[in-house]
């Protein structure tokens, strides 16, 4: 049986692998997502069997009470996937950051549970006192990080939900504040350790409130803009927690499954943190999204002039022109306009304008959102083009159509060294020939900082809701 | 110095037969005499290219017999020796002049102590693009050379599909992509063409896919930028790998539009007898550069040659078949280089001036030596001031780097502290250790590999995965309906949930990613 088990998780973990590795291309993505699945499903059903077979001493009585733990098993598993499944179809592309991030918290609540279950009901380990010792610290490691996990997710929900302020909470002392709460968290392992199973439990409950307060306000101390790193960051999290719950259960596939979802979280950090131009120690401490740093507002004052333009004479230029690049920013998720943005691909394309998309890899609010916003909206993935591939062709560019989109396109990172996203990469659209800015207001982006593109000689502005405003472009086009 | 001229400007009509143009329209004569400068023009000058004399007299201008005799003249083709024969003695003569193809030309205006102003040397500088007459010229002589290989091409040059039958748009391939080429490109794309064209110099890329043509270029690496916007001699092995080029093009091609010219000497040969050859019968080759030897090897300036059914056309005088709007390009620029001789009713010739000195072939019979050398730049293409390029080193933010090593290894310190634990650790963890450590090293190399528009997709379905704590949870129902069975129930639904959102909503975004070619499109009918 054990030999089984051991190539039955096996073979789902290889499955896992392959899976992310199906995903790195578009056309084998689907396919690997499917190999996903086939592994989960091997391994929760190698799981149930285990248990069916395995839990249960076959002279014990009990039988019904075996009844009972298989049907709430499958109540749970049940209702479970009926919510699950039911989120997943209702959701809105646009509501994706949320319901990753909540999906997450439940990753870290499901990993604080098995880390109480396993403290009150220890299984194959044996009565080895430094085999107890190393459970009991898995178990607190474990415990913690599912904590953190859970209440970090669930204000990242809030705060892309907008129920909760995107502005950066900043406690004073904050980085104090955060280093003692970690001390207590590992200084108190050690009572917990002494005391033993199960006369620990308070410990565990006191620590996991202090983790997840410790959650709260790491997250809280993030600014909206910065939410893409946050997201990816408690993705990795998450795997961090079910790698955790695998070391105390004794679990190879937890452990396997639980690293790989790690260190992808932690690539995807990287990847935005280096799109920002950041480190990923300050974003892992929080509170880096205004940072100790005095904004600069004298030196990045605008001096120039705003030049105006209306809707059909951007449609005029659109038309005249040959090569147009789009540069989608949050602005278009926010008015939902990605629909109307591909009427008008569209329509210029019978008028045989080449028209390509340029996505900046920290644009709206998740790792390749942008992407998926345009997929829905049915833009071919072949004219979506990412930054690194796509930055050396604005100078041919007759025009740029920048849509709700601000730091992403702001030359002041290349130029202002006082400015505070100074060395991020940027989408150099100021080298076409005509950029024209869909834009609500005049409002600085999240970064905060003033955005000399707007006045460049070469940049008009289109002010209004995307949404509308890319309609208006619609009907003069087809006109 | 400066030395003043007289005010009145004589314009000759032009003797070389095949020539149509006029160095002055009713236009020009009056923006000059706006200036209070007179201009006297030869009887019939203007005939050819559609001005009539009453409609100079209108203007303002004198019609003349001759205008030899006078101290200024304005003329498009170089003198012939004989009209400079009876040129004044230190008169003051503007036009092409072409020196090394007009042999006797300069010795003659030397004998004559003329001042000779070659339109053909004013340097191309943005500030004099308006009195270029060779760009103004070549720019109608590509949009004709064009024209004329329609005329001679036995077929459509745009796609057709009739009821009588299809035929697809003729492909025609312009060497050369200056300002004639470019002119060449707009109209022949116009006209419906496939379009495509070859230069030597790197900045005719973007100048021709602007235009929506193919750009072609050989294997070889070279710069062809000379100065002045022309191209330069190019290296053997370049030339090579061109003419094998223009071999293979010839195969699929039927129009051939030359334009190649190096200044100062004869054109280059770009297309030899066997690339004739290789063309199919029917097909035209337009040779821009006729005049200067002939970019054709069987070119005969002036004439259409039929070889092996190829029709070869070497007119000389493209702009001059469209006299009237040529005529009034270059009286216009005439008109702009005046603008530089002085000002008020009197022409001068200022010898510090960096447009016209350069021009000038002789001053009072006298070849001036060259001003102190300033490089001229050729015209930029117009777009608007971008800040300056002082941009910190980018990092590509998708490849993994020794920073994201470090990062690694920051994580693996933790693990480290594992192992200091696992000194006292039964070996059953151990062994999970080195599993984990072996697992975050395979998820990193396959996760650096996702390419970012998935990023989304990957979260989402790692984060379905990570759900695989279902099992966890599972593991932990125990017997009875004890505290720890329920947490582990409880754990299970919630990964559920995660596990159940996380693959359905990958999977409904995956489906939505859609390629160009193989989706069908509501656009409908594209190729």
């Amino acid at each position: 049986m054990n030999g089984v088990l051991v190539v039955a998780y096996l073979s789902a973990g290889v499955l896992f692998i392959r899976s992310l590795a199906g995903l790195s291309r578009q056309d084998t993505a689907t396919r690997g997502n499917e190999l996903g699945m086939v592994g989960m499903a091997v391994a929760v059903a190698v799981a149930m069997v285990t248990w069916i077979l395995g839990a249960h001493d076959p002279t014990a009585s009990e039988l019904h009470l075996r009844g009972v733990g298989l049907a709430m098993l499958g109540g749970a598993i049940g209702v479970g996937f009926f919510i699950g499944a039911g989120l997943a179809r209702r959701v809105e592309m646009t509501g994706m950051p949320e319901l990753v991030a909540v999906l997450h918290s439940f990753v870290g609540l499901a990993a604080v549970l098995v880390g109480f279950s396993s403290y009150l009901h220890p299984h194959g380990v044996s009565s080895d006192e430094v085999a107890r010792v190393v459970h009991e610290v898995e178990v607190w490691i474990g415990v913690a990080v599912g904590a953190i996990t859970f209440t970090g997710s669930i204000i990242a929900w809030g705060k892309l939900k907008g129920s909760i302020s995107g502005k950066p909470l900043l406690l004073p002392g904050r980085h104090g504040l955060n280093f003692l709460v970690a001390t207590a968290i590992i200084g108190a392992a050690v009572p917990f350790v002494q005391g033993g199973a199960p006369n620990g439990v308070w410990l565990l409950v006191g620590m996991t409130v202090l983790a997840s307060l410790l959650g709260i306000h790491l997250v809280m101390a993030i600014g909206g803009a910065d939410m893409p790193v946050v997201v990816s960051l408690l993705n990795s999290y998450s795997g961090w927690a079910a790698a955790a719950a695998g070391f105390m259960l004794s679990n190879d596939l937890l452990i396997v499954t639980g690293a790989l979802v790690g260190s992808s979280g932690t690539i995807l950090s990287i990847i935005m943190c280096r799109a920002m131009n950041r480190s990923i120690l300050s974003v892992v401490f929080g509170g880096f999204g205004t940072g100790d740093a005095k904004p600069s507002s004298a030196s990045a004052a605008i001096t120039g002039e705003v030049r105006e333009m209306k809707a059909d004479e951007v449609a005029e230029a659109l038309m005249q022109a040959r090569q147009v690049i789009i540069v989608p920013g949050y602005g278009m998720a926010v008015s939902r306009a990605q629909s109307a943005v591909n009427e008008l691909t569209r329509s210029l394309k019978e008028r045989g304008v080449t028209v390509r998309f340029a996505i900046h890899p920290v644009a709206g609010r998740l790792p390749g959102h942008m992407n998926v916003l345009l997929a829905e909206a049915g833009v071919h993935y072949d004219i979506v083009l990412e930054m690194e591939h796509i930055n050396g062709d604005f100078p041919q560019t007759d025009v740029v159509l920048v849509i709700g989109a601000n730091d992403i396109v702001n030359p002041g990172a290349l130029t202002d060294p006082s400015s505070s996203i100074y060395g991020m990469p940027v989408l150099e659209c100021w080298k076409s020939k005509l950029t024209v800015v869909l834009k609500r207001g005049m409002a600085a982006g999240y970064a905060g900082v003033e955005n000399p593109l707007f006045t460049l000689e070469g940049t008009r502005m289109l002010f209004g809701d995307a949404k509308k405003s890319i309609d208006a472009l619609v009907t003069a086009v087809r006109k | 110095m400066v030395r003043a001229v007289s005010s009145i400007i004589g314009v000759p009509k032009e003797s070389l037969p095949s020539e149509q143009r006029v160095g002055a329209t009713p236009e020009s004569v009056k923006k000059l005499a706006q200036r209070g400068l007179v201009v006297h023009v030869q009887q019939g000058a203007g005939q050819a290219a559609g001005y009539s004399d009453q409609s100079y007299v209108e203007a303002g201008a004198t019609i003349v017999d001759s205008v030899w005799n006078y101290d200024t003249i304005y003329k498009v083709r170089p003198p012939t020796l004989d009209e400079v024969a009876s040129l004044k003695e230190g008169a003051f003569v503007v036009s092409l002049m072409q020196p090394e193809r007009n042999g006797g030309l300069l010795d003659a205006l030397k004998a004559k102590k003329a001042t000779a102003l070659a339109l053909e040397r004013i340097p191309r500088v943005t500030r004099a693009q308006k009195m270029d007459v060779l760009s103004s010229q070549a720019n109608l002589a590509g949009y004709r050379a064009v024209v004329e290989a329609a005329a001679h091409l036995q077929g459509f040059m745009g796609q057709q599909v009739t009821a009588a039958g299809s035929t697809p748009p003729a492909k025609v391939l312009i060497i050369g992509a200056g300002v004639a080429g470019l002119a060449a490109v707009g109209a022949a794309r116009a006209l419906g063409a496939q379009v495509r064209a070859f230069d030597t110099r790197a900045a005719a890329r973007e100048q021709v896919e602007s235009l929506g043509a193919q750009f072609l270029e050989v294997k070889v690496q070279e710069s062809g930028e000379g100065t002045g916007g022309y191209a330069k001699v190019m290296s053997p092995e370049f030339i090579a790998a061109e003419m094998a080029l223009f071999k293979a093009q010839a195969k699929e091609v039927d129009v051939i539009i030359t334009t190649a010219l190096v200044p100062g000497t004869k054109a280059p040969t770009l297309v030899p007898r066997d690339v004739v050859e290789a063309l199919k019968p029917g097909s035209v080759i337009v040779d821009m550069a006729a005049e200067q030897g002939g970019n054709c090897e069987l070119t005969r300036p002036g004439e259409v040659v039929v070889h092996n059914g190829v029709k070869i056309l070497g007119f000389v005088d493209l702009a001059s078949r469209m006299a009237a709007t040529s005529s009034r390009f270059f009286a216009m620029n005439l008109v702009h280089l005046t603008g530089e001789l002085g000002t008020g009713d009197t022409l001068s010739i200022p010898l510090e001036n960096d447009v016209v000195r350069p021009a000038l072939l002789l001053h009072q019979g006298e070849v001036l030596p060259p001003l102190p050398a300033k490089e001229p730049s050729p015209a930029p293409v117009v777009a608007h001031v971008p800040p300056p390029d002082a941009k910190p080193a980018q990092t590509n933010v998708n490849a993994p780097n020794r920073n994201a090593w470090g990062s690694t290894v920051g994580g693996l310190v933790l693990i480290g502290a594992l192992f200091g634990l696992g000194r006292f650790a039964p070996s059953d963890f151990l062994q999970h250790s080195t599993v984990f450590v072996l697992a975050c090293f395979i998820g990193w190399q396959v996760v650096w590999s996702v390419t970012p528009a998935l990023h989304t997709p990957l979260m989402s379905v790692t984060n379905a995965i990570s759900g695989i704590i279902i099992v966890g949870g599972l593991l932990q129902v125990g017997d009875g309906v004890d505290l720890p069975s329920v947490l582990g129930v409880l754990a299970v639904f919630f990964a559920t949930i995660n596990i159940a959102g996380g693959f359905l909503v990958t999977e409904r975004m995956l489906k939505m990613f859609q390629r160009g070619d193989s989706a069908p499109s509501s656009s409908g009918g594209h190729r």
